[in-house]
Order: C-alpha cells, then structure tokens, then sequence
C-alpha cells in the first residue's frame, strides 16, 4: 500500500493476465436482422439497454442502437427492419485476447461495449464493458486476496455450498497421554476448523469446551486417544476413543465436583470433577461406554439449529 | 467497559503484543480450575486466575474469553505468551491478588459470569 506505483503496476497486470472471456457478461441478448425497427424500441427499453448486437445463427451481421432508432423516427423510416438500418461495420474482440486490448479499444473507439466472439466460429459469445472490466479486475482481486488471507478470514460456510445427499467433513485427532503442555491442542485445532466452515461461534464454542474437557481426561488418565469429529449439515459430532483404565462408575462420574485425579493434574487446573458435568452440559447428547481396564469411547452430539 | 479501565485499576502490565485499550469487556470470572471456567465463563469477557500453565491459555481459547490477566505478580513463560498471541488472546499481569483483583473490578461496575448451574 504504500507505494502506489507498485499496485498500478499489479492491476496493469492483470489486465494483461486475464482475457477478455473473464470478464465479459455472458447474459447477454441478440436481435435477428429481420427484427423489425418498431419491436426494437421494446427491447431496449424493456432490457433497459442502448444497443444490441444483431445475429443470425449465432453469427454478428451487425449492431443497432438507439441512436439509429432516433434517425429512423426523425426519417419515418419505423416500418423498416434492423438489418437495413444496423451499423455493419462492427468492431469486435475476441474471447481469447488479453483484457488489455478491450481497455485499448475503449480508448480508441469511444464505445462502451463491444462484442465477443469466438476465434474458432466467429460465433457471438458475450459482450464487454468497461464495468465488466473493472467487474473482471476487481473479482481477480477478490481471489488473490482470499487466496492469500483464507486462513485468517473465511466466513463463507463450506459444508452450505457443497452439493450432496448427505455430507459429513470427517477432522481426526491424534492424542498424546500423560504430555499436559500439549493437552488442548487437538480442541484448538478444531475450533479454527469448525470457525473454517463457517460454524457460528456458538456451537463452535460448545464442541470445543465439551472436546477440550474429554481430550484434557484422555492426556490425564490413559496413554493416547482418537478423537474424531464429523460434521454434518444438521449436527456436529464429536467421538473420543481411548485404551486407558476405564471408568469404574460412570454415573458416580457424572456427579459435579467427583474426581479420582492425581495431584499433578489438579495442580494444572483440572480433576476437580468437572469434567463429564461439563460434558453433558454444553452437548446435545452424551453417551460413555467404558470398560474397566479396556478404555472409554465418548459420544457427543451437538445439534446446529440452536 | 473498556479494557484500558481494567488495565488501569488492576495496575496491569501488557505481556502480548496485542493489547487493544478500547476492547470491550462485558464481564468478569476468576478461577484457577479451569472447569469451573468452562462451566460459566463467558465469551467476551476477561479470566482472572493464578493458574500459570499453557492451559489457561487454552481454556480462554475455547471458551471465547478475550484477556486473561494472571493474578499475585504471576509471569507466564514466552511460550504460554507466544500461544497467547497466535489464539488472539490479550495476557495482563498484575501485582494483586486474586481477592483484591476482583473487588477492585467488581467496584468499578465489572459484573461476573453467572453463577455455576447444571440445570441451564
């Protein structure tokens, strides 16, 4: 930014980068030669435009605008038809030039679109302007810009805009035990995930606390643990897998303040029997299967229309 | 209430490189069992905690807790405020204790999160 002589040269460039195909606009309308004068009046004020391009069978004979429309009232010329009247002389850019050269032939010519067509056929595929050009530019830009930022800013909501019957986005956590310095790196992994695609901070924040509380258990109590959370449009669900000694009472557990901790963990700020309260607390729906000297597996469920 | 208020009744130094003095707080906890956080802290909000490890960090993280201000001259090692920094989170330190901290803050209009409940 602060240096302007730069960042002309960058939109200069891109102007040279992209061609003409990204940026024109593509809905766009054609008239048949056989079109007559009086019908012509219609089309453009209905499509609220100044001139269109004449075709047939796809192939440009031609351009008409109002201006020709004016000089044939002045004239009481309205019973002819377009092709009789129509500019056939038309300049025109291709498809595949550089951007670059429809900026020039705006300058050189003074008009303000200019057909497209197709190198191979000569067909009509678009037209151009200068708001199509600075559209183009500025949409290059957007993309270079995302593209460079997406993982700082991205509130677009992925999982919106993929198409399927059923979809679940499936982020896997591996979990060391018994290392507390990296204790909550698997949940804060998640939470910027789940922020990635486009989750509300809330549910983001629910998940996160519920998986951070059972990743903390997994460091504190075994020797390494899965967890693994699946997304899907309507849900969000979290499952922790873990080989350590189990559960003896689960429902003992599940009483606010119970803990079996060792010191070393409470002195880090947990194992005051928080933990599965706080759970159940922030899921949906919560289910513990533990067996005693064979593991735990933890279910979370988080439902996303809050 | 803003940030540079708190800062200036708590006497607190800024330990990250991402102090914001017009940030708003809407509210207060302290703790130093970060389940207890977890439980009822609030997003938006600033943590006060004794607690000197990387998981108060974390716990600030996933509950959406924007400052955490470490109580009784506690100084977090540059790791704990290297993470800080990469999770957004801003780190004061003040020389008051956790009692004083509070009632300090809560004078000057800083309500808590609510209370602990499981019935919510």
């Amino acid at each position: 930014m602060d240096n302007p002589t730069k960042d002309t040269s960058k939109t200069q460039e891109l102007t040279y980068e992209l061609r003409v195909k990204d940026a024109m606009d593509v809905n766009f309308i054609t008239i048949e030669s056989s079109t007559s004068m009086k019908s012509l009046r219609e089309i453009l004020r209905k499509k609220r435009i100044l001139g269109v391009p004449v075709a047939d069978n796809g192939q440009l004979v031609g351009i008409i605008s109002i201006e020709d429309y004016v000089e044939c009232m002045e004239n009481g010329n309205l019973d002819e038809i377009v092709g009789n009247v129509m500019t056939k002389n038309v300049i025109t850019i291709f498809s595949d030039e550089p951007l670059i050269n429809a900026v020039r032939n705006f300058d050189k010519y003074h008009f303000t679109r200019f057909p497209v067509l197709e190198r191979e056929n000569g067909k009509i595929v678009g037209m151009v302007s200068k708001i199509d050009t600075i559209k183009g530019i500025l949409k290059k830009l957007e993309i270079a810009y995302d593209d460079k930022h997406l993982n700082k800013f991205s509130t677009r909501s992925l999982i919106n805009d993929l198409i399927a019957d059923k979809i679940c986005i499936e982020l896997k956590y591996d979990v060391e035990g018994g290392n507390f310095e990296k204790a909550g790196n698997a949940s804060t992994r998640l939470k910027k995930s789940l922020k990635k695609l486009g989750l509300s901070s809330s549910i983001t924040r629910r998940v996160t606390i519920s998986t951070y509380e059972a990743e903390i258990n997994i460091v504190s109590y075994t020797e390494k643990g899965v967890i693994t959370a699946r997304v899907y449009s309507d849900k969000i669900t979290v499952n922790l897998e873990d080989k350590g000694p189990g559960i003896e009472d689960v429902d003992k557990a599940m009483t606010p303040g119970y803990s079996n901790a060792p010191g070393w963990v409470r002195e880090l700020g947990f194992g005051a029997g928080m933990g599965l309260p706080n759970m159940k607390k922030f899921s949906d729906e919560m289910t513990v299967n533990s067996v005693v000297g064979k593991g735990t597996t933890l279910n979370l469920v988080f439902y996303l229309n809050e | 209430m803003k940030l540079k208020e708190i800062k200036e009744v708590l006497e607190a130094d800024v330990l990250t490189d991402n102090y914001d003095p017009e940030m708003e707080i809407a509210l207060g906890c302290s703790s130093d069992l970060m389940s207890d956080i977890l439980a009822f802290g609030k997003p938006d909000s600033i943590l006060l905690t004794s607690l000197n490890n990387i998981q108060a960090i974390n716990t600030a993280n996933v509950a959406d807790i924007k400052v955490v201000c470490f109580v009784q001259s506690k100084i977090p090692n540059e790791m704990i405020i290297k993470l800080a920094e990469r999770d957004d989170i801003i780190v004061l330190s003040t020389k008051l204790t956790m009692f004083v901290s509070c009632g300090k803050l809560y004078s000057i209009g800083l309500e808590g999160c609510s209370y602990l409940t499981f019935e919510e």
